[in-house]
């Protein structure tokens, strides 16, 4: 257990609303549930109201977020200190970088990464960089520990780094240029460094029955997402443009879905 | 090592198409319909005859577990089957790669494994990190449902909705019960068992939670036959797998091959060899980080499955391996191992809240010394007094490791305590002056 307080009332802001297309898909994460059992809804829409708030949760939102669930404002208090992925006080504006510090990494030299860390941001976790654009903190286990040391900012992780590494990594986000999530010395996923080894096929072809079927592009994870772009936002091969207009007034920053039919501007 | 025509998992590294196409490409959703058709208890009774053992780590037989749901709704309550994907085990990421490059592997086996428990509704809790993942995930379920394989009036003739939802960063909620709690919108704090899930679970109805894997496999055993996944590895531990090799190895991979592959194979041909040779081994943690650790002595004979490690007083777990090289410090490693397990705990049962912050206390003097030989005793006795008296099994995955530790490397932490009395200075307040303690938190 670790003591988890929300943040003072100076850095609370006043009040927090969910913008119309986040209000909307969270009255549809509430309709997954039986009727009456809409609490279960709370751990995605808290999450959705961390995003809207660049990175993390006050406690206006935790007020909103209960009366929308109709629970007690003591059982999502509840949540939101239970659950450390809810970050209780801003984080950087640039980054928020969680480096796993548990024993694979450890193994592999997560130790360098929080140095680097603590050198070029703030010595303790969870302070901001004197410029205001980063933080960062110690993590237990991220759940890429054949890619370790990893390092995991906004929704993406950036994996197999070293102390260099993870410079150019701040270094990119700095500049806002940051590189391609994933593995930084070019491993395919949670393969071998080299290539698979097993496999290499790529699977389709040890299947006796093959169908002829078009192949769809993979899912493009090369952009890494912005701090204040919905996670659960799927993505989708050909994304279709929002059905109402809503973005002209109020545009996510992030950014619209891109149409591919679209002409490059 | 387990021939390409017999792996399950034939996307791991993301090589071939994730979507619908690639998944029908691969076999996936081929003769669905006909496996539904045969009926719950054709499917538990294969399931059962595969020998399939549940791949969370605890080994609790997959088909015995599905048989256990009520056969009717008699009382109105509906039955919910719930996939635990809340993967957060340090060693294991095995899931992970499921989810993001084989995901209609996943949502088929919930397909069939709802029918099986009489279950029309499924909800797969991917832990809070897993943001990718969940994506992926999301987006084969939508292509399921926009292909009528899933829904209410699917082509299968099964009706069931499939949803996703997710923690935010708990460790605990990978409990079964903490995650119903955790999936009713509450702290994920374990429930009492009995009542089981079985009979008392999501929202106070029959639940039946299943590891991913163990769902995900479930469509390839059906359709090829128990028969044949009986006949890959040896008895009661049969079947694929997906190890993790992670740690001091010259190439950490995820990978799937058979039950019961003999480690030094698997080191050897997966993950490339321990970094700077086989005599450089210290120890490994063969199955994620509850497991105690197996000295290298052991490992040269080790078989990787459930009676094989238990044979060397650890267990399988998650088959997450983490190989630890003579460079490393291994009692820092537990240590860490340790602060993770008090940083994880829920609170809610006084030996494990306490427990588990006083043994990484302790364990942190132990690394350099700072301690009494005596508090090597005094410490296993505590981690005998946690183990077995918490409401679930995080008291005693934070035990585990640290016995394991004592067992195997008592010496060392004697000669650190030695070493440490050796350089110890005359103005040293002793052992527990606090000027030199880690601060409690």
């Amino acid at each position: 257990m670790s003591v988890r307080r929300l943040a003072p009332k100076e850095v609370q802001p006043a009040s927090f609303e969910f913008t119309p297309e986040n209000l909307a898909w969270a009255k549809e994460q509430i309709t997954h549930y039986p009727p009456g059992r809409q609490a279960s809804a709370v751990i995605a829409i808290l999450w959705r109201a961390q995003e809207q708030q660049t990175g993390w949760v006050s406690e206006a939102a935790i007020r909103v977020v209960a009366d929308m669930l109709e629970m007690p404002y003591i059982r999502v208090l509840e949540v939101a200190t239970f659950y450390t992925q809810f970050q209780l006080q801003p984080v950087g504006k640039k980054a928020h970088i969680q480096v796993c510090g548990t024993t694979p990494c450890m193994l592999r030299g997560a130790g360098d990464l929080i140095e680097v860390c603590q050198h070029r941001i703030h010595h303790d976790p969870f302070h901001l960089s004197a410029d205001g654009d980063f933080s960062w903190e110690e993590v237990e286990c991220l759940g890429a520990c054949v890619n370790a040391p990893m390092a995991m900012i906004w929704s993406d992780t950036y994996e197999d780094l070293t102390k260099e590494s993870m410079n150019e990594l701040i270094d990119g986000f700095a500049a806002g240029t940051p590189p391609k999530p994933g593995s930084q010395i070019g491993r395919q996923f949670a393969a071998p460094e080299g290539g698979a080894r097993v496999m290499k096929s790529g699977g389709a072809a040890t299947y006796t029955k093959v169908l002829d079927m078009p192949k769809e592009p993979a899912l493009a994870d090369a952009e890494p997402k912005k701090q204040t772009e919905a996670a659960n936002v799927q993505e989708r091969p050909a994304p279709k443009p929002p059905a109402a207009d809503a973005t002209k007034t109020n545009p996510p920053k992030g950014g619209a879905p891109k149409d591919p039919k679209e002409p490059k501007k | 090592m387990l021939d390409d025509n017999d792996r399950i998992f034939r996307n791991l590294y993301g090589l071939d198409d994730w979507g619908l196409a690639g998944a029908r490409r691969r076999g996936g959703w081929d003769g669905t319909k006909a496996i539904i058709d045969k009926g719950r208890d054709w499917i538990v009774n294969e399931m059962k005859a595969s020998g399939l053992r549940g791949r969370g780590g605890a080994g609790f037989p997959t088909g015995m577990k599905w048989s256990f749901m009520p056969k009717d709704n008699a009382d109105g309550r509906p039955s919910y089957l719930v996939v635990n994907a809340d993967e957060s085990e340090p060693g294991t990421c095995k899931d992970r790669e499921i989810m993001r490059h084989d995901p209609h592997t996943l949502v088929e086996g919930c397909l069939i494994a709802g029918c099986a428990m009489g279950a029309h509704v499924g909800y797969i809790y991917v832990r809070g990190e897993f943001i990718r993942e969940r994506e992926h995930l999301q987006a084969a379920i939508d292509q399921a449902y926009e292909a009528n394989l899933i829904g209410k009036n699917n082509i299968h003739g099964w009706p069931f909705d499939l949803y996703v939802a997710h923690g935010a960063g708990a460790y605990i909620c990978g409990e079964e019960t903490a995650l119903l709690e955790s999936l009713e919108g509450k702290k994920g704090q374990p429930r009492l068992k009995p009542p089981f899930p079985a009979n008392v679970g999501l929202y106070g109805c029959p639940t039946t939670v299943n590891n991913v894997e163990s769902i995900a496999v479930a469509p390839d055993i059906l359709r090829r036959g128990a028969a044949w996944f009986a006949s890959i590895g040896r008895p009661n531990n049969v079947g694929t797998k997906l190890y993790g090799i992670s740690g001091h190895v010259n190439t950490p991979c995820v990978v799937e091959d058979a039950m019961s592959i003999p480690f030094r194979e698997l080191i050897d041909k997966h993950g490339g060899g321990i970094r700077g040779g086989w005599d450089n081994l210290l120890a490994i943690i063969p199955g994620g980080a509850s497991c105690p650790l197996i000295p290298a002595a052991d490992c040269e004979e080790l078989i990787m499955d459930f009676d094989g490690t238990r044979a060397v007083k650890s267990s399988f777990g998650t088959a997450g391996v983490i190989v630890m090289d003579k460079s490393t410090d291994v009692v820092a490693a537990i240590a860490r191992i340790s602060y993770f397990f008090k940083h994880e705990s829920c609170g809610q049962c006084t030996p494990c809240r306490e427990g588990t912050g006083w043994m990484w206390r302790v364990l942190s003097r132990m690394v350099e010394g700072r301690a009494h030989k005596r508090e090597i005793d005094m410490l296993l006795e505590v981690t005998k007094q946690v183990e077995g008296h918490t409401i679930c099994a995080l008291g005693d995955a934070a035990a585990w490791p640290v016995q394991g530790l004592i067992r195997a490397f008592r010496p060392e932490i004697e000669r650190r305590i030695e070493e440490f009395s050796r350089k110890a200075t005359l103005d040293d307040q002793g052992i527990l002056d606090p000027a030199h303690l880690v601060a409690a938190e």
